[in-house]
């Protein structure tokens, strides 16, 4: 039922090491492929001598790009699945070895000999913007655009979002104040302790079988078929327990390099599992970001404008960049109300490695820039950190940077979470406390928002089956990523049906041919799209088992009810059928059986959402937008600028909380991944763009130990449409994380902090640099 | 090459052929089927690979198979009904379920070894282990747990 922590479906087997993952299931006889990659980040390639690694023990094939010389690509196609003629980042995949075993491939990839010859590296994206003579895609404009994009013609740009909101002239005649700041975050990763895998087998019959660790199975089907020309209901895909996922695994890679392997051997199972370090920056990685921001306000602290400027950094190939690109710009003045807005979202080619979809989808990154901006305007402003945002929180009835209109229905409550926030933060006590002579303590705030962005079609499926005992079997498309959703969705089905979740068996394995389509499992739209088709789904099942009772209590359907594995008379509770005598039909005493068999169906396509118009931005790109307020406090040693992180604090709004811990969870893993990254996480290149630490002995994450105490609560204001009234929650934890750790610090050391990853040494420069620039 | 080792796993007692340079994860999962020590890193950092050789923890990823002859070990598929795998369960001490394996082992390792762990030993022993998805302090509410359990029931006794 919902509204009850009930503790996962899948846990047993997932503590018991009985849970299978897609490179668990090891078969007989299947090869290894592992790949040769690029030692540049950008450079022509000569030559690939594979002479020497094709004499190796076990080595089956070797391929490079001149084997597959196709592009793909989600929003235009811009990659090769193996390099072609020029390698654009330190990792490209350049060849694959398919052998025998694991490490006879990797013995024959050591011994692949490539020529290359350098190019310029263009390693941020303020040389790849301006530099008039390097060109990362050279022949960008024949390649075939899938989205709608707007590209800088002969630049290293690959898409320009343009938000175009009230006037901006009447902004800044009625501000008073002006603050413009600039900050910057690095490409970093989402380190799942899966790395990714995919194995691919191609039958006699033709049918692919593709495994993977993926949160779209059904966009692999499409791509596989897309790219190699095979009918679509010849690709299956299966997807088991996904060992976390972030966005890192909604992009498209292994899988085609799985299939000309396997093409290349006869049809044969290959398998493909990344080494960590190769899973860092061969992969795609989450997304960096530079911006400048500029807020104009009255003298009272009232928001009267936004100059937003933001350029992802997406690497060598656009894949999800240029999605978060108008994601964050149509999001991007945070949950604040602001008339006049003007935002230029730029998406960019360098030589890093390649983004994709991160958790926040762009949101993350552009609240820790407003965020920043916010705290400066009310240092300017002389008002408090909290009261100026409580001025300009937004509201139903308001619009969104993108014109989309606010409703009750459609957005939580910002105003409540943030007022809850500053009395669990203590915030009263002040925002600085000196505890010793070298200790600081000093609390953080941000705001957070995020909107659900999907194609307008987005579309999820539901199947309801019986077991003969009663038993319900539910079918769904979904990937179990670690978030639960597959024990929320039973519990939305208990509910609806009014039995124990216990009696309802979901599918925990995704396989394309049997499971309804499933847009994918990302933006944190799972609860909100199948438990909609769930909730109808069920309706259907009742509809059916209500016909089938009708014969055995001799009344008519509509005056009966479905209830704790029973069909009951609505007058009369006394007379009741169990649903396992009227699920496969009902039999008479004589043995005639009449009624029908009953299998439920239901599906939600999205509703209501536009396509973006390119001259203002103006859309409704989502269907709900989650809100909440965050805030952190930091222990900072003021000689050696070493913090602890000590609390963390968010109150969120996603509508009726259907599983109180699961959801609390989500937060507080979402809070720690944000502290993570903001504190501590980031690529460090060299200068020829080689990526210095792509493993965990440099790459450092948030530990055991390091977290702070978490507080987190929720504020219940239901969404209109979604099921039970929930709003998605996954990912938004994450959101103001980096904005108010980045303000606690800088209360802390009194020295604006507007780059990430806030290591003590950054913070011990900018403090030196601070207090020079003030004498 | 491959060479002849024998050791106890789970209580039962096993006669493996492996290649010298083969890790004891790899011979784990691809010669026995072992499959719930995950690989996560291969190189010491994450402890999603963690078993337990004696009553210690071991990251079955620095250790070579040929050096386990002899010795007895036991992965996540010989511990039934521990109070760290319930802990786990009632605490929501996990989400994707890929570092618990790693995690379960040295919990339950240290509540064996050190049953009196202070937060200090707790933070300590646990910090070489990785989990990306949860906030840690579900983990360190389900150590506690077990930890609190056993010291209640041995003043019992």
């Amino acid at each position: 039922m919902i509204r009850q922590s009930v503790p996962r479906i899948e846990g047993n087997n997932k503590v018991t090491g009985a849970a299978k993952y897609t490179a668990d299931n090891i078969q007989n006889g299947m090869l290894h492929a592992r790949l040769v990659t690029s030692s540049h980040a950008h450079a022509n390639i000569i030559s690939i001598d594979t002479s020497k690694a094709l004499k190796c023990s076990g080595v089956r094939a070797i391929l490079t790009g001149k084997d597959c010389p196709v592009l793909v690509g989600s929003t235009v196609e811009d990659r090769p699945i193996l390099a072609q003629e020029k390698v654009r980042y330190f990792g490209e995949p350049i060849a694959v070895v398919v052998a025998d075993s694991e490490h006879e491939a990797q013995h024959a990839c050591n011994v692949v000999h490539v020529k290359y010859d350098p190019l310029p590296n263009l390693s941020t994206v303020h040389e790849a913007m301006t530099t008039k003579q390097t060109r990362i895609h050279e022949n960008f404009e024949h390649y075939t655009q899938l989205k709608n994009i707007r590209p800088k013609p002969k630049q290293n740009i690959a898409n320009h979002v343009k938000i175009r909101k009230g006037n901006m002239k009447t902004g800044e005649t009625e501000s008073h104040v002006v603050v413009e700041t600039t900050v910057s975050l690095p490409q970093s990763d989402h380190a799942a302790m899966e790395t990714r895998t995919a194995k691919v087998e191609i039958l006699p019959n033709g049918v692919v079988h593709v495994h993977s660790s993926s949160q779209a199975p059904f966009v692999i089907k499409q791509m596989i078929s897309k790219y190699f020309m095979i009918e679509q209901n010849k690709v299956i895909v299966h997807t088991p327990f996904v060992g976390g996922a972030f966005g890192g695994k909604a992009s498209i890679q292994l899988e085609f390099i799985a299939y000309i392997a396997s093409k290349a051997v006869g049809g044969r199972m290959v398998a493909i599992n990344n080494p960590r370090e190769v899973d860092m920056v061969t992969s795609p990685v989450h997304i960096g970001m530079d911006a400048t921001v500029k807020l104009g306000a009255t003298i009272d602290g009232k928001l009267t404008m936004a100059n937003i400027q933001l350029f992802f950094n997406a690497g060598a190939y656009v894949d999800e960049s240029s999605d978060i690109t108008n994601s964050a710009a149509l999001n991007c003045t945070g949950p604040y109300n602001i008339k006049h807005v003007t935002c230029d979202s730029y998406c960019i080619y360098t030589n890093n490695p390649y983004a994709t979809s991160f958790r926040g989808y762009g949101h993350g990154e552009l609240i820790f820039a407003i965020e920043r901006a916010i705290d400066l305007l009310a240092k300017k402003l002389r008002i408090d950190a909290i009261t100026l945002r409580l001025k300009n929180t937004i509201k139903p009835g308001d619009t969104t940077p993108s014109q989309a209109l606010l409703t009750k229905g459609n957005i939580g409550n910002v105003t409540s979470c943030l007022e809850r926030v500053k009395k669990l933060i203590q915030w009263e006590e002040g925002q600085v406390t000196q505890i010793s002579q070298n200790i600081v303590r000093a609390k953080g705030i941000a705001c957070l928002w995020k909107a659900s962005m999907s194609p307008t079609n987005a579309s999820a499926g539901a199947i309801i089956t019986f077991n003969k005992d009663g038993s319900i079997n539910l079918n769904i498309g979904v990937v179990e990523i670690g978030n639960g959703t597959k024990t929320v969705l039973a519990q939305i089905l208990a509910e609806s049906l009014q039995v124990h979740e216990s009696k309802i068996n979901v599918n925990m394995e995704i396989n394309t041919q049997t499971s309804p389509k499933h847009w994918k499992t990302v933006a944190s739209t799972a609860t909100h799209m199948v438990g909609n088709a769930v909730l109808e789904a069920a309706e259907d099942v009742k509809k059916q088992l209500k016909y089938n009772a009708s014969f055995a209590l001799h009344s008519r359907p509509e005056h009966l009810e479905v209830k704790n594995a029973k069909v009951y008379i609505k007058s009369n509770p006394k007379k009741y059928v169990n649903i396992s005598d009227v699920c496969f039909g009902y039999q008479l005493t004589n043995g005639n059986t009449v009624g029908t068999f009953v299998i439920g169906h239901g599906g939600f396509i999205m509703e209501h959402l536009t396509k973006m118009n390119m001259v203002n931005g103006q859309t409704k790109p989502a269907p709900f937008w989650t809100v909440g307020a965050q805030a952190v406090e930091v222990e900072l040693q003021t000689d050696t600028f070493y913090y602890d992180i000590i609390r963390a604090v968010t109150v969120m709004d996603a509508g009726t909380i259907l599983n109180p811990m699961g959801a609390k969870g989500q937060v507080m893993g979402a809070m720690k991944m944000g502290l993570s990254m903001a504190s501590r996480e980031g690529f460090i290149y060299n200068n020829v763009g080689q990526v210095l630490n792509n493993q965990f002995r440099s790459y450092h994450m948030l530990r055991f130990g390091e977290n702070p105490v978490y507080t987190v609560e929720f504020i219940e204001t239901p969404q209109a449409d979604g099921p039970y009234g929930a709003r998605g929650l996954a990912e938004h934890g994450i959101v103001g994380m980096s904005g108010a750790l980045a303000n606690s610090l800088s209360a802390a050391v009194d020295t604006p902090l507007n780059q990430l990853p806030l290591y003590p040494e950054y913070i011990w420069q900018q403090k030196r640099r601070y207090k020079n620039d003030c004498n | 090459m491959r060479q002849k080792i024998t050791c106890t796993i789970n209580g039962e007692k096993k006669t493996i052929y492996v290649r010298q340079a083969t890790i004891l994860l790899d011979m784990l999962r691809d010669e026995l089927g072992l499959t719930g020590a995950k690989p996560g890193c291969k190189n010491g950092d994450c402890g999603t690979c963690t078993i337990l050789k004696g009553n210690r923890p071991m990251k079955s990823c620095l250790m070579l198979a040929v050096e386990a002859d002899g010795e007895n070990f036991t992965t996540i598929e010989g511990l039934k009904d521990t109070p760290i795998q319930k802990a786990f369960l009632e605490k929501f001490a996990f989400q994707c379920g890929y570092c618990t394996s790693g995690f379960i082992m040295n919990c339950h390792a240290l509540s064996i070894c050190q049953p009196n762990a202070t937060a200090y030993d707790i933070k300590n022993w646990l910090q070489s282990n990785i989990c990306r998805c949860t906030g840690y302090e579900e983990i360190k509410e389900a150590m506690l747990e077990v930890l609190q359990n056993r010291h209640c029931n041995s003043k019992k006794i």
